[in-house]
Order: C-alpha cells, then sequence, then structure tokens
C-alpha cells in the first residue's frame, strides 16, 4: 500500500504493508536510523520523533496514521552543523553517554518545549518519564532542558 | 576537525580497516593472578616502529599519521563510558596534539590490542584507563620525539631550541612551524628512543581539565553509528525465534507458512532456534510469529525456587574455604551478641538501550563482522570458528555501543549473524527483540549467603562467618573454549584461565569474582571466615557492571550496618574503627559524609544510610537520602565519592558516579529476573523496570583529588548505593531488608533459623 507524508519538511511516499510501524519505514525503508528501536512497545521512548509537532512511539505507530501528517525525526530538528537549542544544550551539559536513548530524549524535549518553553521540574518528570535511559543521565537531562529553556546552548 | 562519530560512520559501506602488522608493535608480558586476570605489564611500545605504507607512518599500534591527518585508533569499546574521550586525552596530551582535533577510529581486532588485564582485546572490569595510562603516554611520547627530531633536520635547528606543540613543530625564535603530517614520513625513518621522556603532572594540558566529550555532538544529534545502524550493500535483516527455556533445542519445526510471508527470503535452522532472513525487521519479525516449533528442552524443570532451594541444602554441607582468619565460628558462637541474617540477590539483565545485534558479510574467503561488541578479541574469535577461514580473514569493525555493562562481551549475537551471513550468502544484520534479549541473554549470577558475627560485650566484633552461594561467570565463560580446536589461537588470557579450570575445576572450585568485595574486605576482624557454594544451575551467565561486588558489597555493608546497630554505635564511626589503617577507604568515606551533613538534623521523613565498597583497585562511598511514605521507598538524595586516582577527565569521572547511582537504584529497587519452567519469567521493560525520570534522586559527586595512577571509574560506583539505601531504610524503620530488589513487604521476612 502507498503511504504520503512529510519527512522533515520533505514529501515521501512508501509502499509498505498499512500496518508496518513508522519506526521500521524510517529505519528499514528510508535508511533513517537516527530514531532508535528499543522495547518495540512503546516502553522506553528511544524511537519517539515529532508527528505534527507531537512526541509520538513510532515502534507502535502504523504508517497508515502518519499518512498526509509531518514527522519530524531527530535528523530534522538539526544537524551536527546547526543544532536546534536542545542539542546544543544536550552538548553543553555532557548528557549522552551511550548515546542510543537520547534521539528520543531530545525529541520528548524538544517537543515539552515547543509546548512549554519553561518547564518545572514536575512538568520534566510528566513530559520525559517515557524516555528510559539506562546509563543513568537523568540529572543531565533535567539540567539541560532548564539550560535549553533560558535560551543556551553554549557553555 | 572532528569527533570520532565523523570517523566511525558504520551507516555507510565501510572500507575493510587495514589489519596491522603486530610484529614489534608491542609486547606483553603476562602472569596469571586470578582466573582471566593477568597482571604484569610490559609495555614495550617504544620497540620497532613501522616502516611506512602506503604513505602513512604508524608509530605504535595506535597512532596512524599521514599527509591527510593524524589518527588515534582507540581499542577500547566505547559504550558510554567516555573512553574513546579518555584515551585520546591520555596520548593527546604526549603527543602535543589538540584531542578535540586529533581523528579516533575504533581500531580493527588485533592481538596488538590485547588487554594486559584480561588477556584479550576487551573492553571490561573498569580496566581500560588503568592498563591504557602508561603505554599510551609512551605511545604518545614516542612519536612525539621522533617528530621532534624530524622537524630539527628540517628546520636545521638543533632539537633542544624546538617546541612541540598542537599537533605541529615550531621553532620560536625563528617563527617556523611544521604540523607533524608533513613531518611523518620523515619521522618514520628515523631510530626509535629507547625510553621516552614523559610530561609532568604540573605540563598537563589535556589530563585532569574540564573537557567536552568527543561524541557528544555525534551522539545529540543522530548521528553517531551504533551497530543497529550498519548497513551494508545488499544487508538483509534477521531474527531468531529461540527457545522458551535455557539449552533449548529445535526438535523439529514447520516454515511453510512463515517462508509464505511477504519479504521473507530464507528460514534457516541454527539447532539452538531458527533464523528468518527477510527485506526488513518487521517483516522478519512477522513472519517468526507464523513459525511452528517443537523444542527439547533439558532444563525446563529449573525454577527460582528450585535454585535458592538446592543452594539452601547445599549449605548444610560444607563449602569451599577462600578466607580463613582465626576462628570465626568459635569466635562468634562464643560472642557476648551474636547475629545471624539470611541476604539474597536474584539473576538481573543487563537491559542496554540497544538490543543485541550484529551484521556480518561471509564470502568463501572473508568474514567481515559489524558489531557493538566489548571484546573485538572474542568476536572474531566466533568468525573463525564459525566459517574457519583464518583469523586474518575474519575483520571486526567496532561500532559504538547503545550500553554494554557486560552484556556484550559474549559472542551470542556475532554467532548468529556469521552463521546466517553463511548461510545465505548475503549480508545479513541480525537484531534481537527486547524480549529475546530479557528472556535468552545473559545474566548477572543470583546469590544466596548466610552470615553470622559476634560482637563482645563493649560492642567490638570478634568474628564475622559469612557462606556465599552463587555461580562461577568464567567456568561458563570458558567451558565451550576447553578442547576447541582453535586452542592454538586463543588469547594467552583464555588459555591461562582455561589451563586454571581445568586443573583446579572452577566450576566446583570458584573464581575470585564470586566472592569479590566479602573474602577481601578491608574491614580488620579478628577472625573471619567466607565459604563459597558455587553449585551453578545453569542460566547462562555474564559480568554485569561491578560482577560479584553488586551482591557482595549489599550483604557486607548492610551486614557492617547490623553489627553497627547491635553494639549501638553510629554506622560511620563503627565503620572508621574497622577500617582502621584503610586510609584511602576512610578518606572517602569521610568527605562523603562531610558532604552529606552526616549527624547533623534532616527535614522531617528523612533519614541517612551510608555504605563505602572498594572495587576495581579504586575507592568508593555512598550516602543515601530516603523516606518511606506509603509502603514505598522513595530516594531523594545521593552523595557518591570517589578516590580512583589521577583524573583524566573530572566530568567523565563525575557522570559514571550519577549514572552508577542510578544503576544502582535500579537493581536496588526494581529489577528481578525470575525463572520458571526452564525460562525467565519477565520479558520487556514494563516487567524489568529500569529507574525512570521522576524517580531519580539529586545526586551530588565528589572525586578524591589524588596523584596515584589511575584505576577504575565506570563500576566502582555501584555496589554502595543498593546498601547505602538499604541502611537508610533501616534508619527510618527499622526493619532490615536483607533481600534485593529491596521491598518493604520483605520488611516481615520469618527470621532465620
Amino acid at each position: 500500500m502507498s503511504t504520503t507524508f512529510t519527512l522533515n519538511g520533505v514529501r515521501k511516499t512508501v509502499d509498505v504493508p498499512e500496518e508496518m510501524p513508522l519506526l521500521w519505514v524510517l529505519r528499514d525503508v528510508l535508511a533513517m536510523t537516527g530514531t532508535k528501536f528499543g522495547c518495540g512497545m512503546a516502553q522506553c521512548g528511544a524511537c519517539t520523533v515529532h508527528l505534527d509537532g507531537n512526541a509520538v512511539r513510532t515502534c507502535i505507530l502504523p504508517i497508515s496514521e502518519v499518512a498526509g501528517k509531518s514527522v519530524t525525526t531527530i535528523e530534522g530538528l538539526g544537524t551536527p552543523e546547526k543544532m536546534h537549542p536542545v542539542q546544543a544544550a544536550w552538548v553543553a551539559e555532557n548528557v549522552p553517554q551511550c548515546g542510543y536513548c537520547q534521539s528520543g530524549q531530545i525529541m520528548s524535549a524538544a517537543a515539552l518545549l515547543a509546548h512549554n518553553p519553561h518547564p518545572s521540574d514536575d512538568d520534566i518528570n510528566t513530559a520525559m518519564s517515557g524516555n528510559l535511559c539506562r546509563c543513568g543521565t537523568y540529572s543531565r537531562i533535567r539540567k539541560a532542558i532548564h539550560r535549553a529553556a533560558d535560551g543556551g546552548g553554549a557553555k | 576537525m572532528s569527533a570520532p562519530s565523523d570517523q566511525v560512520k558504520p551507516g555507510k559501506d565501510q572500507e575493510s580497516p587495514q589489519v596491522m602488522s603486530r610484529r614489534g608493535f608491542l609486547q606483553v608480558g603476562t602472569a596469571v593472578s586470578g582466573g582471566l586476570m593477568v597482571s604484569m605489564w610490559l609495555p614495550e611500545v617504544a620497540r620497532g616502529s613501522q616502516m611506512p605504507s602506503a604513505d602513512a607512518w604508524k608509530p605504535n599500534a595506535w597512532l596512524r599519521i599521514d599527509r591527510t591527518g593524524t589518527t588515534f585508533l582507540c581499542s577500547q569499546a566505547e559504550m558510554g563510558q567516555g573512553i574513546t574521550t579518555g584515551l585520546t586525552t591520555i596520548i593527546c596530551e604526549e603527543l602535543e596534539y589538540d584531542p578535540r582535533k586529533i581523528k579516533v577510529e575504533f581500531a580493527p581486532a588485533d592481538r596488538a590490542y590485547d588487554n594486559p588485564l584480561m588477556g584479550l582485546q576487551g573492553t571490561g572490569g573498569s580496566t581500560s584507563t588503568k592498563m591504557a595510562w602508561n603505554p599510551l603516554r609512551e605511545a604518545g611520547a614516542m612519536a612525539r620525539e621522533k617528530l621532534l627530531s624530524a622537524g630539527s633536520k628540517v628546520l636545521k635547528v638543533a632539537p633542544a631550541n624546538l617546541v612541540a606543540a598542537d599537533g605541529a613543530i615550531h621553532h620560536t625564535a625563528s617563527g617556523r612551524s611544521i604540523p607533524y603530517e608533513e613531518l611523518a614520513e620523515k619521522a618514520a625513518w628515523l631510530p626509535t628512543p629507547s625510553k621516552p621522556t614523559l610530561k609532568k603532572p604540573d605540563q598537563y594540558k589535556y589530563v585532569g581539565k574540564p573537557m567536552q566529550r568527543l561524541d557528544a555532538v555525534a551522539k545529540s544529534t543522530g548521528t553517531a553509528g551504533f551497530g543497529m545502524d550498519v548497513q551494508v550493500p545488499e544487508m538483509r535483516i534477521a531474527v531468531v525465534v529461540r527457545a522458551p527455556s535455557f539449552g533449548g533445542t529445535v526438535k523439529s519445526f514447520d516454515a511453510a507458512e512463515a517462508k509464505a510471508m511477504p519479504g521473507v527470503e530464507a528460514v534457516v535452522p541454527l539447532g539452538y532456534g531458527v533464523g528468518i532472513v527477510a527485506s526488513t525487521y518487521w517483516h522478519a519479525r512477522q513472519a517468526a510469529e507464523k513459525l511452528t516449533v517443537t523444542w527439547n528442552e533439558p532444563r525446563g524443570d529449573v525454577s527460582s525456587a528450585s535454585i535458592r532451594g538446592q543452594w539452601v541444602k547445599d549449605m548444610e554441607g560444607s563449602g569451599l574455604s577462600v578466607r580463613e582468619l582465626g576462628d570465626a565460628k568459635g569466635a562468634v558462637a562464643g560472642a557476648a551478641k551474636k547475629l545471624h541474617a539470611i541476604y539474597e540477590a536474584p539473576y538481573l539483565a543487563h537491559a542496554p538501550m540497544e538490543p543485541m545485534n550484529c551484521t556480518a558479510r561471509v564470502t568463501k574467503d572473508l568474514c567481515e563482522v559489524w558489531a557493538p561488541t566489548q571484546s573485538a578479541g572474542l568476536s572474531q574469535y566466533v568468525g573463525v570458528d564459525v566459517t574457519g577461514l583464518p583469523h586474518d580473514k575474519v575483520i571486526i569493525h567496532s561500532t559504538y555501543l547503545g550500553g554494554g555493562f557486560g552484556r556484550r562481551v559474549g559472542d551470542d549475537f556475532v554467532r548468529d549473524a556469521v552463521l546466517l551471513s553463511k548461510a545465505v550468502g548475503k549480508p545479513v544484520k541480525v537484531v534481537w527483540s527486547r524480549e529475546d534479549d530479557i528472556k535468552q541473554g545473559t545474566f548477572r549470577p543470583a546469590s544466596y549467603h548466610e552470615i553470622s558475627g559476634g560482637l563482645d560485650a563493649q560492642g567490638n566484633v570478634v568474628g564475622v562467618h559469612h557462606k556465599i552461594a552463587t555461580p562461577s561467570i568464567l567456568a561458563q565463560l570458558l567451558g565451550p573454549f576447553i578442547g576447541a580446536a582453535l586452542f592454538n589461537w586463543l588469547p594467552m588470557g583464555l588459555k591461562q584461565g582455561m589451563g586454571r579450570a581445568i586443573a583446579g575445576g572452577m566450576a566446583e572450585k570458584g573464581d575470585a569474582q564470586q566472592v569479590e568485595g566479602a573474602a577481601d574486605t578491608p574491614y580488620v576482624f579478628p577472625s573471619h571466615r567466607v565459604e563459597l557454594y558455587g553449585r551453578d544451575p545453569g542460566i547462562p551467565l555474564a559480568f554485569w557492571r561491578s560482577v560479584g561486588n553488586s551482591f557482595n558489597a549489599f550483604v557486607m555493608e548492610s551486614f557492617i550496618d547490623e553489627l553497627a546497630a547491635a553494639a549501638g554505635k553510629d554506622p560511620l564511626e563503627f565503620r572508621r574503627t574497622l577500617l582502621k589503617d584503610s586510609t584511602r577507604h576512610r578518606a572517602v568515606m569521610d568527605q562523603v559524609a562531610e558532604k552529606a551533613g552526616w549527624g547533623k538534623p534532616l527535614p522531617a521523613g528523612r533519614f541517612r544510610g551510608i555504605a563505602q565498597h572498594f572495587s576495581f583497585s579504586s575507592y568508593a562511598a555512598v550516602v543515601a537520602e530516603v523516606s518511606v511514605e506509603k509502603g514505598d521507598i522513595r530516594v531523594h538524595r545521593i552523595v557518591t565519592g570517589i578516590d580512583c586516582g589521577r583524573i583524566v577527565n573530572p566530568d567523565i569521572v563525575r557522570a559514571q558516579l550519577e549514572g552508577g547511582a542510578i544503576y544502582g537504584l535500579s537493581h536496588g529497587l526494581k529489577q528481578n529476573i525470575t525463572i520458571d519452567k526452564g525460562g525467565v519469567v519477565q520479558s520487556n521493560f514494563h516487567d524489568y523496570e529500569l529507574l525512570r525520570i521522576h524517580e531519580a534522586p539529586v545526586i551530588e559527586t565528589i572525586l578524591v583529588q589524588s596523584d596515584a595512577e589511575p584505576t577504575g571509574v565506570g563500576e566502582p560506583g555501584v555496589p554502595p548505593i543498593a546498601p547505602a539505601v538499604a541502611n537508610a531504610v533501616f534508619a527510618a524503620t527499622g526493619k532490615r531488608l536483607r533481600r534485593m530488589p529491596l521491598s518493604l513487604e520483605d520488611a516481615d521476612q520469618p527470621k532465620p533459623t
């Protein structure tokens, strides 16, 4: 089945079964590997992207539900040369350890800040508790979100 | 220039790295010192720099300098611990090169990179900085001195009048400079200094100074290449359907329906499972659900209860004495006050965020493997074992690891990929589901402890008698190699470990890791006996961040607290007395206690607990601040400190303590792998939970300043966390929790007999 959607500002049409999750369309069909597979059941948040501006878990999101909508992945948020303020804050706070969960963490944080430019610690807990980090970078994630909210990327 | 990410791009079809000759690069002297550990290190990196080939100068195994740039070949796996940044900093300090400007590549599998503390090319045991500190400094200094000599010849100025700095040789008087890259070819032909002069610590520009992680940008922009992200032309994706219980094998299977599914290319029986090769992970997974397999399940009757029951029974007999100081049994029996307790810890999964995966491309005469592996050496061995190719035809491309924690020392995921690629004649990336890894991975061993202690009338310890039941990881790891056809090619450390296993019967007698943190405690007891009961129930085992320390510290530090309470003494002072002359143990504990406000008033409802633990040659201490509300343990604040000798990158050490605290809380409060019908009950993050951000306490870190040689960082922060929390719960409730994960429901557990 053919599905058309916007990916990082570019129209894409893919011919895959309608129940195929967006995660695997991104990773195995479109070779966009910044979005990660972690659990396959929306428990860890590693696969988080923005769907029309909202953070969603792509491992359980059928491609049919993406038709006509706009998807932003970590690659579309910013690049090493031109980072999004949340990414710049992540670098400034040295957040990543292994780094595998961080695409999802950053996408959740960017969605939070887009809706709530100055989140409290409780707001951060609510928005970020669906994103697991096995390396335990939570305190730096919290600091980086506050840093980005304060408009500071660079240290 | 650029961070490692720019050079490590498994997403692209990589060229095979040049496999360097080992000749003359490095010689490693080894001596057996317990299992795999080899203790003597004779770096001879200064010997025989290699002649230039293809215009590149390789002064030693770790450096390559040519006209396009200077590259550090990092032999250690980057799994989050920041080792690419740390080791780059060390070599650049002596080379006189800005660590942010040098190129970094992961080294290929080569015996030149054998970790002398492990006996093979591997990353684990918090050994990387410790083992690399001297050889990398010497490697950097040796190259620098040859570049100075080359600069002297080109500029026609005595070396004494030249300065090496920021990747170039400078003649200050004339203002002339030549980059290393332009001197490499000349330097290659110059004699190698027998013993290069190392910088003094007060000359350091990078070591000990704050510096951003070199991989931070790549890991914040989705551009870092993990094993999962590898793409090779013509690559297929595979999953493996695995047995429901450990040791299970395929009896028969019906693949008709699975083969008919869209995107499926092959169904491959593997003995221990059935591989499905398809166009995408999703197609392979869909087909896996249509596969019908009948299994042989030789161990289908094993359960957590049967394992525990057997260990309880074993303890009625006699164990292996691994520490015998005085007559502990007699001392406890005759003590004024006697304590006796049962402690337990479960099997645990590592659950790194990146599920297991590996990509292999096997042809008639070459086997290439792209792997997120903690041991390129073992991965190469698997390639040789499966393909029968000589080891120099098995090329290992290391990628970033989405977490390791010991899980990626194993070779199961590599074997899958090589077997499947060989079977279908195409490149194959095998991807494990989260369920595959939780149910059919490898595990931190469970343990069961019986411990008793005695106090005299003044509250002084007179003796401690500790019985530990837990299986040997090393015995399992070495088992498959015993009698292997490839014996002669095995890394030295494995051979030595095997020799010891065969001669000593390691499975029965045990290894040091089973009793680490208990038999070698720094506490000075007048009498002390530790016994090991090593029966292995056969659950697949692996090293797990801090290994035996992860349970032995829980037992020791909880029981010390029990003794302190029984003696009516302050837990900090009680420990200080028992640590007598252990000044570094006491110093880190004192600093942590001071920062935590030990002995000072707390907000209402908050209570403190303390623990200290020595592991991986480093000294660590923790104070936890908790409250107990509505039956829940809430951890509000952790103060965690380490003395790990000289610190290469302070922020990364702090990050490891922060992460170690979260890791310690996850297993202290949540994680439990239970066994039923020979398999694992849990399956994914809903029932094998990790701590989440809303549960994460404030974490404050202390780094003890030291000029001693660097020691372990990644693991030592983990062991004291759980006991510090348990001790705080005791302070809060008067109830002693002796089973992990800690649960207030255990507070009323039956009194041990």
